[in-house]
């Protein structure tokens, strides 16, 4: 079956950043992202943290002195 | 003008930094960094001013962290996580029974400038920091070191179903960092 819930499909676009999944995942991915309006918004959050983690890879390896800030929450 | 010796040994503390942000361990980042500078003072002619020094450094830094994480192998992953740190954090996010969202997640916006903030970077290095050890290595061995799946469970003798499962942990500890600290401060957008 292709129906997914949100909380697979948030585990899925998690599991995309590191591996391959297969067709029939891609697929329950691509219609449930059709019908939902939430989901598409955690996907964008996910995207923002990889173009993140590239950016900073990057910073630590030409400027990266970020020296630590105020502790997160 | 400080002399290419001195300049390398200046450096230390700022190669000790990355190098226990991967390493979670003082003894084992100190390792790395000393193999580091021996390796640089030792072939200075490799240098040939291509790149900065820096990015030189941290370049000899990352093979000299993947020979340690090698030699110590199942210490690496050898979990004293505690029960917080085993929780799915998928599990924190509002779900209702049916398994859709219980409130929608916050729209980031476009913060493509932001990203490139000191600041920003500032709290990326908090966040990674936050990790649990085990999650904080092996996360920062696919991003930072930017090793394989199969790689790292070679190294490590992993399966890659465990290796998956705290990837996911640690993505989404860090989602919810960034999330907590910048994306939810009014200043963010």
């Amino acid at each position: 079956p292709l129906n997914r819930t949100c909380k697979e499909v948030t585990a899925l676009v998690i599991a995309r950043e590191d591996r391959v999944l297969p067709l029939v995942e891609r697929l329950a991915i691509g219609i449930h992202m059709a019908i939902c309006d939430t989901c598409p918004v955690f996907e964008r959050q996910i995207l923002t943290m990889r173009h993140a983690l590239h950016q900073w890879r990057n910073y630590q390896e030409t400027d990266g002195d970020a020296s630590p800030g105020k502790p997160p929450d | 003008m400080a002399s290419f010796e001195q300049q390398i040994v200046d450096l230390r503390d700022y190669l000790f930094k990355f190098a226990r942000l991967q390493l979670r361990n003082e003894a084992w980042a100190e390792d790395a960094v000393s193999e580091t500078v021996l390796a640089a003072l030792s072939k200075p002619q490799a240098f040939e001013q291509r790149s900065q020094l820096k990015s030189w450094l941290v370049g000899i830094l990352k093979h000299k962290i993947i020979d340690l994480l090698r030699q110590h192998g199942r210490e690496v992953s050898a979990s004293s996580a505690s029960a917080e740190d085993d929780a799915d954090p998928l599990d924190l996010i509002g779900y209702q029974a049916d398994g859709h969202f219980t409130e929608a997640p916050a729209d980031w916006g476009n913060p493509e400038q932001e990203l490139h903030s000191h600041q920003f970077m500032v709290m990326m290095d908090a966040c990674a920091n936050k990790l649990p050890a085990v999650q904080g290595r092996l996360f920062l061995m696919r991003e930072w070191l930017e090793l394989s799946v199969e790689e790292i469970c070679k190294d490590l003798n992993l399966t890659p179903t465990n290796l998956y499962v705290q990837l996911h942990r640690a993505r989404l500890r860090l989602r919810a960092c960034l999330e907590l600290n910048w994306f939810a401060k009014p200043t963010a957008s």
